[in-house]
Order: structure tokens, then sequence, then C-alpha cells
């Protein structure tokens, strides 16, 4: 999977999780939790809904890996490899 | 099949935690001893009209787009959207004690004003009482237990005021008498006072329907009648349930709604008595008496007066009330006290459509006084009305096949039973009218009535204790493994915190430790 659709996966998760918020001009390099209201069992949504849709697995010492857009798709490049995105 | 989970109850808990369950393909089942969803929140037909059981107002109300707060967790949790519920808000609402009346609205300033205005000498005070509560984390659950009346006259120097501050959040969400935990007290004060009051025109019916339709769409199973008879437990550890009908289903795992002690009390003899009694509580009052102190003793009269099309008592949404300056909130010695409660007109929330114009009233009620009338059941049947309805915990309790959905004692019969009911909603009536709204008596076109007994038999929650047990157990544990409480008992009330309470049990005790982040992928 490329970057770019890392990105589109992590945001349609987003969306999902928070259909309230405007998820169309979320910036990479700042905090996902400083642009929208996120807490964490929503991360843990984040969390679930990769596993789910992607057989992808986040161990819980990772989170912090998922603060920006830039640093999920820096965090899951290699786990996403070979995926096809679904969305 | 062996179930990831069972879930006793399809309230708001209940359902909550099943959405959580089913969203991640959990194999999960919701039973429901009632033909129908809700339990505490739950609906019924009567005469062609429809009525909720327990809803006044939705707490917790946010506009869309308001950042943190317990609605938008909700929705996020649900993958719901904010229009979705349909809400709209109050019109205002009234704390209306003999000498002072207080309004609020949705908008804090509002509260405060009226304060300043009443209580001039109290404005400090007040001040610094919010500024406390916005202070408090009330989500850190290891926060040592206190009484909210203790911390609340540390501000609050006039026994008026304070009374009149407690009254709606004790009505609204207290089990214990005349007090509350301070972190319930900051969990109400914000859910009502700061946050605010709001309705879905259709009632609780809208929210079920929206929470069964997206557990259903999530291939959730849900189970009606099916009334658990024993909760199955090998070596302290819960395995499953037993149906009434004896069916048996296996799981890893049971979040029950039915309260505390209920569940206690469905677990095998053999296990509570070797496992599980005495129960050991943390709190030295309720560990002396055992069980029976978690039983809570604060039940409710509901008398629903349906008015003629276009009445208007008052343009109030919701009026708090007591007719004593120092207000009790107690479990009376007779049958109901009429001398406080709350007085809700649904009608009075901002609907996009009208709906037909009701006056609530609930009251504090004597659990036992009640159960100690005769009912007589022969007149009650014979006019379509269930038999199963209102007889306590007796055998048929669960249920003998008649109709659910008008589930209301006939108000004609002749039994002490039903006597008393009609004694109680002449002197309920009389008691606020005109005090705290006109005289509505001429325009009453319809009355409907229900008593702890209905409550007990809807709910389940022994006493008719419509709040649960007065010992909350904040983290779902029992002392049974595998075995987790949720909703009122687990100490989140309303129907957006028995909603989240689901939710975090559910997290917490399957999805959480089910090794969804952890073992079972690594």
């Amino acid at each position: 999977m490329q970057d770019s659709e890392i990105k589109q996966a992590i945001i349609s998760i987003i969306g999902d999780i928070a259909p309230d918020e405007d998820t169309s001009n979320l910036k990479p390099d700042v905090r996902l939790r400083e642009q929208i209201d996120l807490d964490s069992m929503d991360f843990l949504d984040i969390v679930m809904e990769l596993r789910k849709q992607y057989g992808v697995n986040v161990p819980d010492t990772d989170y912090m890996q998922l603060a920006t857009l830039d640093s999920c798709v820096n965090y899951l490049r290699p786990k996403m490899q070979g995926k096809t995105l679904k969305v | 099949m062996k179930y990831d989970a069972i879930i006793i109850g399809a309230g708001m808990s209940g359902l909550a935690a099943g959405i959580r369950l089913a969203m991640f393909d959990k194999r999960v089942v919701v039973l429901e001893k009632h033909y129908v969803w809700g339990g505490l929140n739950s609906f019924y037909q009567f005469k062609g009209r429809q009525f909720d059981v327990g809803l006044h107002a939705m707490t917790n109300y946010i506009p869309r787009g308001a950042k943190g707060r317990p609605l938008t967790r909700l929705l996020k949790q649900l993958r719901l959207r904010h229009e979705d519920l349909d809400l709209h808000e109050q019109n205002y609402s009234l704390i209306s004690f003999p000498s002072a009346k207080l309004r609020f609205t949705n908008d804090f300033s509002v509260l405060r004003d009226e304060v300043r205005r009443e209580f001039p000498a109290q404005r400090d005070a007040f001040d610094n009482l919010t500024r406390a509560i916005a202070d408090f984390n009330e989500l850190d659950l290891s926060a040592p237990r206190q009484s909210a009346r203790e911390v609340v006259r540390r501000f609050v120097t006039e026994p008026l005021l304070e009374d009149m501050l407690f009254c709606p959040l004790t009505f609204y969400g207290s089990a214990i008498e005349h007090d509350m935990d301070w972190d319930q007290f900051v969990v109400m004060w914000k859910s009502i006072y700061m946050e605010g009051f709001a309705r879905p025109t259709k009632g609780v019916r809208h929210v079920l329907t929206l929470l069964t339709n997206r557990y259903r769409e999530l291939g959730g199973e849900l189970r009606l009648r099916a009334g658990v008879k024993r909760i199955v437990s090998r070596t302290g550890e819960a395995v499953g349930v037993e149906l009434e009908n004896s069916e048996v289903l296996e799981a890893d795992c049971v979040l029950s709604s039915a309260g505390f002690v209920e569940s206690m009390k469905l677990l095998e003899p053999t296990a509570s008595a070797v496992g599980c009694m005495p129960m050991r509580t943390g709190n030295p009052t309720a560990d002396a008496v055992g069980l029976n102190g978690h039983i809570g003793r604060l039940s409710f009269t509901e008398s629903i007066s349906v008015l003629n099309p276009g009445a208007m008592p008052t343009d109030a949404t919701i009026i708090f009330f007591s007719n004593r300056d120092r207000f009790e909130y107690r479990c009376p010695d007779e049958l109901v006290d009429v001398d406080s409660g709350v007085i809700c007109m649904p009608q009075n929330f901002r609907l996009d459509e009208p709906i037909a114009p009701m006056v609530r009233v609930t009251n504090i009620a004597n659990h036992a006084k009640w159960c100690a009338l005769r009912r007589d059941d022969g007149v009650d049947s014979s006019v379509n009305v269930p038999a199963d309805w209102g007889q306590g915990l007796g055998a048929r309790d669960q249920g003998s096949g008649s109709n659910p959905q008008s589930p209301i004692p006939n108000p004609l019969g002749n039994d002490a039973y039903t006597a008393a009911k009609q004694a109680c909603y002449e002197r309920s009536i009389n008691a606020i009218t005109p005090r705290h709204l006109a005289d509505f008596r001429p325009q009453v076109s319809m009355i409907d009535m229900f008593t702890p007994r209905t409550i007990e038999h809807y709910t389940g929650h022994l006493g008719g204790a419509v709040y649960g047990s007065p010992v909350k157990r904040r983290t779902g544990e029992t002392p049974v493994k595998n075995l987790y409480v949720m909703g009122t008992d687990q100490g989140f009330l309303g129907i957006i915190g028995a909603a989240l309470s689901g939710i975090s049990m559910a997290n917490k005790w399957v999805l959480q430790r089910d090794g969804v982040l952890t073992e079972r992928d690594a």
C-alpha cells in the first residue's frame, strides 16, 4: 500500500469513528488530537479497526506512533505492505 | 456454540455494550426477560397512546461539535451522528421551593444569575463551588468516596440554597438517601446544570430504535422473553447462564445490567455460599449489614395525566419542587411523599412537531408499603391488563403470556392496591397545583400511574430501586471472575450515563482484555 493510501485508510477509519467531524482538511504533521476530538477510547477504536480491516496489530506500547497522520504512515508502512485499501 | 459475551438486560447499558462487541465481531447475545427492550427506560402503549416508562429528559445535552463531553464520547463509541438522536432542547426548568425559586436552562449563566438574585450573600460561595466542580476529575475512579453534602457545605452556607441545588440532582440520580457521593454529584451537576436537558420528539423509543437497529445491523443477537434463571459458575468463575426455559448458554464473560445484588442472587446458591458471601465492598456500613445494605431504598411513583390538546398549565419543561424549605430525599414512612417531586411536561421541549400535552409527576415512594397492599388480579385481567403486572417478586413475575405493552393496572379496580393508586394520584396532583403550575385537572383526558411494584417488575431491581444500589461498583468487578455489573450499579445513571457504562465495561472487560490489542495476533 502506498503512503497516500495508508493516509486515506486512517482518515477513513477516523471518519467512521467520528461521523460528526470534518476529516477533509487534516494536517499531516499536527497531532490528530489537536485537530479533532479524539480520546484514548477513540485511539483504541482506530487500532481495532486497523486489525479488523487490515489484519494489522498495534500493541498498546506503540499507540504514540499514531499521534499524527505522518507518524501513522511511517509506523504502518511495513505493516500495511501488500494490503489493499478498503474505503 | 460458546459466546464471547452474554449480556443480561436489553436496557441502555446492555444494548450499548452489545453494539460495541458486535462492532468488533464478538459473538454476543443480549438477553431480555421482557417482550420489549429498554429496561428502566422502556416504553409502552396504553389506550392507543405511546408512553415512556422512565424518561423525562435526556441529560448531558451539548450542541454538535462540543468536544470531550459524555455525549460526544457516546456518539463516537456507537458511531452515531449528533443529528441521529433528534435532540430538542428544553424551554427552561425550575427549582421551586416555598421561599425561593431558581430557573435554569441549558445555559449555565442563567442559573448563576438566578442564584445571585435569590441568594446575594452566596454569590462567591456558588462561584467557588462551581470552580471546585469544574476542577474535579469525576472520571478518576480511584478518588476516595466523599459525601456531597459535606463538600457542598464547605462552600454553600445557606441550607435553603444547598437543598435547592441538591433537589434536581438527587431526583435524577441518587441511590443514597439525602445525599450523593461527591463524584456522582459532580457528574450530575455537569450533566444537568452545565450541559442540560433535551429530548427526541418520539422520546425514548427513538433512542431505543437507533440502538437496536445498530446492534442488529452489526449482527448482534437479541433475545426477548429470555429471562435468566441463574448465572452458571464453576470454581468461582462465571461460565454462562441458564435461561428460564432451562436452555444453557456458555460464554467467556457475563456482563449483567440486572443490578449487583440481583446478579449475586442469580448465582447458584453454592457459589454464593462458598465464594461470595458476605460481600465485601470496602464500605464498612454496607459490609456490616451484608447484601441487604446493597438494596436501594429509593423508589418512586409516577402519575401521568394526559391533557386535552392545547392545554398548557405551564411553559416550564421540568419543575423540581419541595413544599417544605427543608427538602427530604428519603424513603417516606407512608406510601408516597407528595410534598416533593419532579413535574415534567414533555411537550415543553422545543420540538418540531407538537405532541400530546401531559404532566408527569414523580414522587418518592415506599416500596414495602406498596407491596403490602392486596391486589385483586381478577379485576385487572378482565379489562385487558396483564395479570403478571405489579406482582412484586412473585412466581408469575417472569410473564405469563399476557401483553406487556399495556402494563398498567386498571385504575377502576376495587382492590386495596388500586384504591391506593387513586388516592395517591389525587394527593400528588393536589400537592402541586396551583402552587407550581396552573390547575390542569379540568383538562385531563386520561390518567395513568405506576408504583414501586411496577418498577420492580419492569426493571427487576429489588425494592423497585430506580437508581439501584447505594453502593456502586465502579470497575464493574464482582466477587465472581468473568462476571461484571454495568448500568445503574456500576455507577453511571441516565440514558447517556447508562450507555457509557455499557460501553466502558464492554471495552474494559472484553475488547481490551480479550487480546484485541495484544497476544492473539502478536
